[in-house]
């Protein structure tokens, strides 16, 4: 592999692995606010 | 939600799996290399793209900031601020991807004398900072009006970033729309297309996903308060 090869791997890597540690963080927040809702389910009896 | 977005996410979703997907094997399967760069210049089809679409949050972002002053749309307020995160974190990209490139192309990370990088950075920096004031202010009416004028403001950064390429004197940041049209044809013209409507699809989609959970976290917090 070539240096600038390196460089462009590189580069994309750092572009796929924002987006996937973004999807990550926005899938956590998703996962608090299906609990949010089973509590005010479950507080309001249903 | 449902009056607004009428594209559903799954479908937008697999929108940008199938572009990303295409746009990646286009540049490294079928665009030549660069008669000037080689196989640095494969960089520009995702940096450029990212660029464009950095800019183009920043403009929704003020855009709907307007909505919220003027019309005082109710959504408009978290609209402007999820379009100013996309743009911060594609922003975030450009720098990034456009560091490795100088790397390659000019022997250093970062160039303090070049007009265009350091302008772009101003304009991260500044929308950086919206989310500092955002979250010193309490939630309400007067948060929302002051993130909504910051947001105009910083709007006027985004023609002055992406003239000083053009206007470029030093290193030669290269360009890749002239006035006579794209700089390049065929397949390398295929790919930066893709790449950008990849780009594109790829941040709405995002934007989409983000827009519903804090729309969603929003309606929770009313429930809790009745």
């Amino acid at each position: 592999m070539t240096t600038a090869e390196k460089y462009v791997t590189a580069a994309y890597c750092v572009i796929f692995g924002v987006v996937l540690l973004y999807v990550v963080i926005i899938a956590f927040k998703l996962q608090r606010l299906q609990r949010d809702v089973d509590e005010l389910k479950d507080g309001r009896g249903g | 939600m449902g009056r607004r977005h009428r594209l559903p996410l799954p479908a937008l979703a697999g929108a940008s799996l199938v572009l990303v997907t295409t746009a990646l094997a286009l540049v490294f399967f079928v665009a030549p290399n660069d008669a000037d760069q080689g196989f640095s210049q494969r960089i520009f089809y995702f940096h450029v793209s990212v660029a464009f679409t950095a800019y183009l949050c920043f403009g929704a972002g003020a855009w709907k900031a307007l909505r919220h002053l003027w019309k005082r749309d109710p959504h408009a307020d978290l609209e402007s601020y999820v379009a100013v995160h996309q743009g911060v974190i594609f922003g975030a990209l450009v720098l990034i991807t456009g560091s490795i490139w100088a790397r390659i192309s000019w022997g250093h990370w970062w160039v303090w004398s070049e007009n265009q990088l350091v302008l772009f950075l101003v304009l991260f920096l500044f929308y950086a900072a919206y989310f500092m004031l955002r979250f010193s202010v309490e939630p309400g009416p007067q948060r929302a009006n002051i993130s909504a004028v910051y947001a105009l403001f910083g709007v006027v950064l985004v023609p002055v970033s992406f003239l000083a390429i053009r206007l470029s004197q030093r290193l030669i940041h290269p360009q890749v729309f002239t006035r006579h049209g794209a700089n390049f044809g065929g397949w390398i013209l295929a790919a930066y297309l893709v790449s950008q409507a990849a780009v594109l699809v790829l941040a709405y989609t995002l934007y989409r996903v983000e827009l519903t959970g804090k729309l969603l976290d929003l309606r929770l917090r009313e429930m809790r308060t009745l």
